[in-house]
């Protein structure tokens, strides 16, 4: 064997990972990549090891539940590799952060610049204030230099637009600014409860995402188990997250086409859900709710009968503006073929989550990889085929809908289930994690497909923990989105991909 | 049309009608109190335990420093003689740095001192106060919940209070995150075209101390050295009610001297 097959949420000896050489490494990585349409690649990195870099690429298979593991190590000499981007581009995002890490010149790279400004880069000579914009000269063109630090109370990051009058002819899109050492503070950090706090810093948009793939890591790694009523209680965490931060996405593109009403409705609408989270773990944003091993905050009788009563009322509130949003004319003209991106440029990025979707591609990873209770509970992605902002704001409201009844559908599991007993907090300094290990989670957070991936060295201690949020594959479809359109529809194009600043610089 | 008047309708009443009145679930964690009794012998579970050294245990005094804290509540959870509480006080920003240090054996509200703010600050700001948000690394959680203060249900615009686009008609900069090596720069700028007099809120707990990112060699948090911070509001993330309210005290505060 040249690779080995695991499914979602699970992990093998570190060893078992056949090692390649370069040239076989591509072979088979190309092979997946361009024969297989239902292949993408969720992870590909390289780390420090034995004196010299250990190369994995992680890709799911969506129509069987089969993630492959590749390997290749080489030693520190090697500075020059060939690209394999140049033929399989979704793989450009992960060759640039090798080479922005290590140093690696990858031949034949189309787009070989900084990816985050590391500060553990192999060239601290490169700095975020000289990034080498691509240019286009002309008489009718001129730029657009927006950010890091935007009009509004967001995340910083900069748009640098070539316009050709009012038409976008092309946006370049530079991050890095959000840059805070996550990854390497998962190893600098030795207890557990400080890698659960910083899981749920990476997007602290996505804390049940993130805090899920965490969690699975950890417990791959620990030996320990997730119970059927842990898996239905997660399984309700992220579709309640899923439907607060859709509503809100909705309130503000509401906003962006100066739709009052709905703005405001939508945006009082994520309170009731938002607040519901601090019933129940005492967080806005679900922070503590998900820790490795136990659940810390039983769904108690009068707490399932608060979500169903909040629901229900949320639900008729949510209908009522939603038909009268997605029906209104002005709103209607104003999301219809804007931004729009095509199932072909979405394949070739690599795009996964809602800016897929909304493509007609079949990719989710609650259906094709499921974990938790979706093995048990099939959940029916939604999937439009426009493209466009409409497609990205009727898919979040389709999915608020979906997720409203698959969650009914596991309170119901829930409540059939009864009461179970359930384990104590594991005694987490106690804990060690298994030695020469890796582990992967892939968890469909509202984004989109998250992945980590850990490993673990001789003495059992986190060697390498990668994180991988949905917004790096896919704020280059923002970039494609916008190009042809007006530059005034930028923002409502940016707030429909609301993709993430801080989970691509970690 | 008459769709549109059922909307307005069913949601149409002022959600939080008195900002410092609300009452938040007893789960949620604000102020915690440190109770006056005996530890276990050699127990240091509390500090041993605390993700971000919040904790401090000499001999038996216990206290915690909330401007370091990410409200997990293991410390309560761990804690073998139920000596610290979380309650659901939420009034918990200050405009000192020392005031955020919760002592054993005090149940008071976190002290806000008048006398610490500066004359202009009432006077120019106490009708109406533009706010340039700066994110320095922030994780978009403590972001959202600075936008949920301007939704109807919080509606700091009430006391003309709200975020402006431009530093130039800024009254002064609110930052959120530990402040990145890479956004050090950027957040100098927007600071300097903020015209004077001008204010700075720390928002959270990563902008506060650095929190869980306090060691990471990816930050530059010189900038703090060079400047007085008029408020501290801290949370993780930060809660729109400890926010609004913690504005209003600054400014309608007036100071005896």
């Amino acid at each position: 064997m040249n690779w080995i097959e695991l499914h979602n949420n699970a992990s093998a000896p570190l060893h078992d990972i056949p090692v390649l050489s370069y040239e076989k490494f591509c072979a088979y990585v190309a092979e997946f990549l361009n024969q297989n349409d239902s292949c993408h690649c969720v992870s590909y990195y390289a780390f420090p090891y034995n004196n010299g870099l250990k190369f994995i690429a992680c890709i799911a298979d969506d129509s069987d539940g089969i993630i492959y593991i590749l390997s290749h190590e080489q030693p520190k000499s090697v500075t020059k590799l060939a690209s394999l981007s140049k033929d399989i581009f979704e793989l450009h995002i992960f060759e640039r952060e090798i080479h922005e890490n290590f140093g690696i010149d990858f031949i034949g790279h189309p787009w070989l610049k900084p990816v985050r400004y590391a500060h553990n880069r192999a060239n601290l000579e490169n700095e975020i204030k000289n990034y080498p914009f691509f240019k286009i000269t002309g008489e009718a063109l001129h730029q657009v230099g927006v950010g890091p630090i935007h009009a509004g109370v967001i995340e910083p990051g900069h748009f640098r637009f070539i316009c050709n009058g009012e038409n976008v002819l092309h946006l370049e899109i530079q991050l890095g600014y959000q840059h805070k050492g996550i990854e390497r503070l998962f190893l600098e950090k030795s207890k557990l409860i400080q890698r659960a706090i910083l899981a749920e810093s990476i997007a602290g948009d996505t804390v049940v995402g993130h805090s899920l793939a965490f969690a699975h890591n950890m417990e791959q790694l620990l030996g320990l188990s997730e119970s059927k009523q842990l898996a239905i209680i997660r399984s309700i965490a992220l579709e309640l997250e899923r439907i607060a931060v859709h509503i809100g996405d909705l309130s503000a593109m509401c906003l962006d086409v100066a739709y009052q009403l709905g703005s405001s409705v939508f945006g009082s609408l994520r309170t009731p859900v938002i607040n519901y989270f601090q019933w129940w773990c005492g967080n806005r944003f679900a922070r503590t709710l998900i820790r490795p091993g136990y659940n810390p905050y039983p769904l108690e009788k009068e707490l399932i009968e608060r979500l169903k009563k909040m629901l229900d009322e949320f639900e008729i509130k949510f209908d009522e503006i939603s038909k009268k949003t997605f029906t209104l004319p002005s709103v209607l003209s104003r999301f219809e073929k804007t931004g729009q991106v095509t199932a072909q440029q979405m394949k070739l990025i690599g795009a996964v989550g809602i800016p897929a979707r909304i493509t007609g591609i079949r990719r989710d990873i609650r259906t094709s990889h499921p974990s938790m209770y979706y093995t048990e509970l099939k959940y029916q992605p939604v999937i439009m085929d426009s493209g466009d902002v409409y497609a990205h704001g009727r898919l979040k409201s389709h999915e608020i809908s979906r997720s409203i009844s698959y969650i009914r559908r596991l309170l119901g599991k829930l409540e059939e289930l009864g009461k179970q007993q359930e384990p104590d907090r594991p005694n987490y300094p106690q804990l060690k994690l298994k030695k020469n290990y890796f582990s992967i989670d892939l968890v469909e957070g509202w984004r989109g497909e998250i992945c980590h991936t850990a490993i673990t060295d001789q003495d059992g201690n986190l060697m390498h923990y990668k994180v991988k949020d949905p917004s790096m594959h896919n704020w280059l479809g923002l970039a494609l989105a916008v190009r042809n359109n007006e530059i005034s529809d930028f923002p409502i194009c940016n707030k429909s991909f609301d993709l993430s600043y801080c989970g691509h610089d970690l | 049309m008459f769709e549109t008047f059922n909307i307005l309708k069913r949601n149409g009443s002022q959600f939080i009608p008195d900002i410092s009145s609300p009452t938040l679930p007893p789960i949620f964690r604000g102020r915690p109190i440190i109770e006056a009794k005996p530890c276990e012998e050699n127990c240091r579970a509390c500090e041993e335990n605390c993700p971000t050294d919040a904790i401090t245990r000499e001999n038996q005094n216990v206290s915690l420093d909330l401007g370091k804290c990410v409200f997990c509540g293991d410390c309560q959870l761990l804690c073998p003689t139920d000596k610290i509480k979380f309650t659901n006080d939420y009034k918990i920003a200050t405009n000192k740095r020392e005031s955020l240090i919760v002592h054993e054996g005090e149940n008071h509200s976190i002290v806000f001192d008048p006398d610490d703010v500066r004359n202009e600050i009432h006077s120019f700001f106490g009708q109406s106060l533009k706010l340039r948000q700066v994110s320095a690394g922030g994780d978009n959680a403590d972001e959202n919940e600075l936008n949920a203060c301007i939704n109807v249900n919080f509606d700091m615009g009430r006391f003309g209070i709200d975020w402006v686009a431009s530093p130039r008609h800024a009254d002064g900069i609110v930052i959120t995150g530990p402040i990145t090596q890479n956004m050090a720069e950027p957040l100098q700028i927007c600071y300097d075209a903020v015209p004077n007099p001008k204010i700075i809120i720390l928002a959270g707990t990563h902008a506060i101390s650095g929190g869980i990112f306090a060691s990471s060699s990816a930050l530059n948090r010189s900038f703090l050295d060079k400047y007085k911070i008029d408020l501290y509001v801290p949370g993780f993330p930060l809660h729109p009610l400890t926010f609004i309210n913690g504005i209003l005290n600054l400014i309608k505060a007036k100071s005896k001297s």
